[in-house]
């Protein structure tokens, strides 16, 4: 299957506080997150992400293991995040809510350009460039195939 | 399981991360987990995710724990609500619950729980800090955590090792932060990104176990999964204090990815000034700069040993800064009153909090407002994590102390 997105470009290091304030946290209320995603990087973020694909710098995810952050990127509309590298606990965490996440090296794009990506077969492409992008493990792929880990328990039980 | 490991090829030694999970760097393994637990922060996603499942049975709920310690007490009407589902959630279930005021997961979790070998997960990222044990600890997010309890296990990619070696003991005003601060500051923000850590080295073995915990907890600072040194005579020494008898784990060596080493006696106190953890310098580089707020405590140094030398320090004394000190947890607290630390810290004119996170992650207890700046001994100083708007710096308790006494950041003497 190919998707497609358009960029939102983000720099490196991005952390979770960045992504959603600890201040936002005490609630079930999904859309309050995705109101305030990146709010103390750019508070006018949030309305720009219904259809993007974030192209970010490495180690994206970094800090705590708040699953609030991959939750708010895709109640706001996110379609996937690339970086050449994502923190650990945020890596699991998207896949595990059902937001894909890929791993590549080299990719270089401006903001709005159009991006095309498929997870079967492992690549990303943009401004008419092909790059491959490292695959998830058999598992991962599994967990986000089914549109995350509670989705992937409930086809089990 | 080390010589099942040569037979099986790996060529060389396993690292204690691929012991205790059984398997080599790389592959992929189930294990069943002994401990799992989340916060009430954490704690509310995951019973959400738990119902979303079709709230199953858990198998071993004696394994599974809610420790309530992020906004403790709760701080607006929401929290409180959202803390009496999660109290009845455990209940329900029959795991383990800590109230408010016990104390901080990682903490409570080190106080005889956690034994050398444990597979611990936590929704949290600084679970890592139960490494000091012995054990291999991760933090996970809340989807992950409900489908721990509900199943008992999970899956891990085994993590190849990066060796600090710390050569020497630290001398001087110098402690376990200030070499935390360092081997954050070498690494780098994602220098260990999906790697685990293994302190090891003279300097790691003349450590106390409270030490231990303050370099193993800072670990995901630099992405890593997990911090971890092998338990040895200091280690069943404090956990026997707890009634637990372990065995020591004796390091061989293994094949590391990567080897830093870290001379101590060479370490001064170290600062990390805003807005990335690695980039400490000697604190003196920004002596003087004034200060509106001092914070001691957090899940990094909020034990005793770091009151007691805080305490020290300020001893019939007062302090210029307003500061804030926050026992980890309530035995901790306990052990200040029984001492006396306690009347030193409060005499010296500081708040005491409630034991629990405080004001680390900018929730309650210690907010800061726009322009303000602080010092915390806490693991992070990411923008606006603990107000909107304010600067602050990461150091030790001996840091922390010389400067709430001056009001501003200043070089702790060398006791």
């Amino acid at each position: 299957m190919i998707e497609k997105g358009r960029a939102v470009c983000l720099g490196a290091d991005i952390d979770t506080d960045c992504i959603i304030a600890g201040r936002y946290l005490r609630t079930r209320d999904r859309s309050v997150w995705a109101s305030h995603v990146f709010e103390d990087l750019d508070p006018a973020l949030a309305s720009r992400l219904a259809g993007a694909v974030i192209v970010a710098g490495k180690n994206f995810g970094c800090g705590s293991s708040r699953e609030q952050a991959p939750v708010a990127l895709k109640e706001a509309g996110v379609v996937a995040v690339v970086a050449p590298s994502f923190a650990r606990i945020f890596f699991r965490n998207a896949i595990n809510v059902g937001l894909p996440v890929i791993e590549a090296d080299g990719v270089s794009c401006a903001d709005g350009e159009a991006i095309a990506f498929s997870l079967d077969e492992h690549w990303i492409e943009v401004g008419g460039r092909r790059i491959p992008v490292h695959p998830l493990s058999p598992r991962m792929q599994e967990i986000l195939a089914a549109g995350g880990l509670v989705a992937l328990w409930r086809q089990r039980q | 399981m080390r010589s099942s490991h040569r037979q099986r090829g790996l060529g060389r030694l396993p690292t204690l991360a691929e012991t205790i999970l059984g398997g080599a760097a790389g592959s992929y393994v189930d294990r069943e987990v002994d401990h799992a637990f989340a916060h009430d922060g954490t704690g509310v996603l995951a019973r959400e995710a738990w119902r979303e499942m079709g709230e199953p049975p858990l198998p071993a709920p004696e394994r599974c724990s809610i420790l309530f310690d992020h906004i403790a007490p709760a701080n607006t009407g929401t929290t409180a609500t959202l803390q009496a589902e999660l109290r009845a959630f455990s209940r329900t279930c029959g795991m383990h619950f800590s109230e408010i005021g016990e104390g901080i997961c990682h903490q409570l979790m080190s106080e005889g729980r956690v034994l050398p070998g444990d597979v611990v997960v936590g929704a949290d990222s600084h679970t890592c800090t139960m490494g000091a044990f012995g054990a291999f600890a991760t933090g996970v997010g809340a989807t992950e955590m409900a489908a721990i309890w509900s199943s008992g296990s999970t899956w891990f990619k085994v993590p190849e090792t990066i060796g600090i070696v710390l050569d020497g003991r630290c001398t001087g005003a110098a402690e376990a932060k200030d070499c935390a601060l360092e081997y954050v500051r070498r690494l780098g923000m994602d220098g260990a990104t999906y790697r685990a850590l293994e302190f090891i080295g003279e300097g790691t073995s003349a450590l106390s176990m409270d030490s231990r915990l303050t370099l193993a907890n800072m670990a995901v600072e630099t992405g890593a999964k997990a911090g971890m040194m092998y338990a040895d005579a200091t280690t069943r020494a404090y956990l026997a204090a707890y009634g637990r008898d372990i065995a020591v784990q004796r390091p061989e060596n293994p094949g590391y990815v990567q080897e830093l080493t870290i001379d101590c006696t060479d370490l001064v106190p170290l600062i990390t000034p805003p807005h990335r953890v690695d980039r400490a310098v000697p604190v003196e580089r920004y002596e003087s700069t004034p200060l509106d707020q001092v914070f001691v405590g957090t899940c990094t140094n909020g034990r005793f040993e770091d009151l007691l030398r805080f305490g020290r320090i300020v001893k019939d004394k007062r302090v210029k800064a307003r500061t804030i000190v926050v026992p980890a947890s309530r035995p901790v607290l306990e052990r200040c009153i029984e001492t006396g630390v306690l009347s030193w810290i409060v005499g010296a004119g500081c708040s005491v909090g409630v034991p629990g996170c405080g004001p680390c992650l900018g929730a309650h207890m210690g907010v800061l407002g726009e322009g303000e700046t602080a010092l915390s001994t806490a693991n992070r100083n990411f923008k606006n994590r603990m107000g909107v708007g304010a600067e602050y710096y990461l150091a030790s308790p001996a840091t922390a102390a010389a400067s709430a006494l001056a009001g501003a950041i200043a070089v702790p003497e060398v006791p």
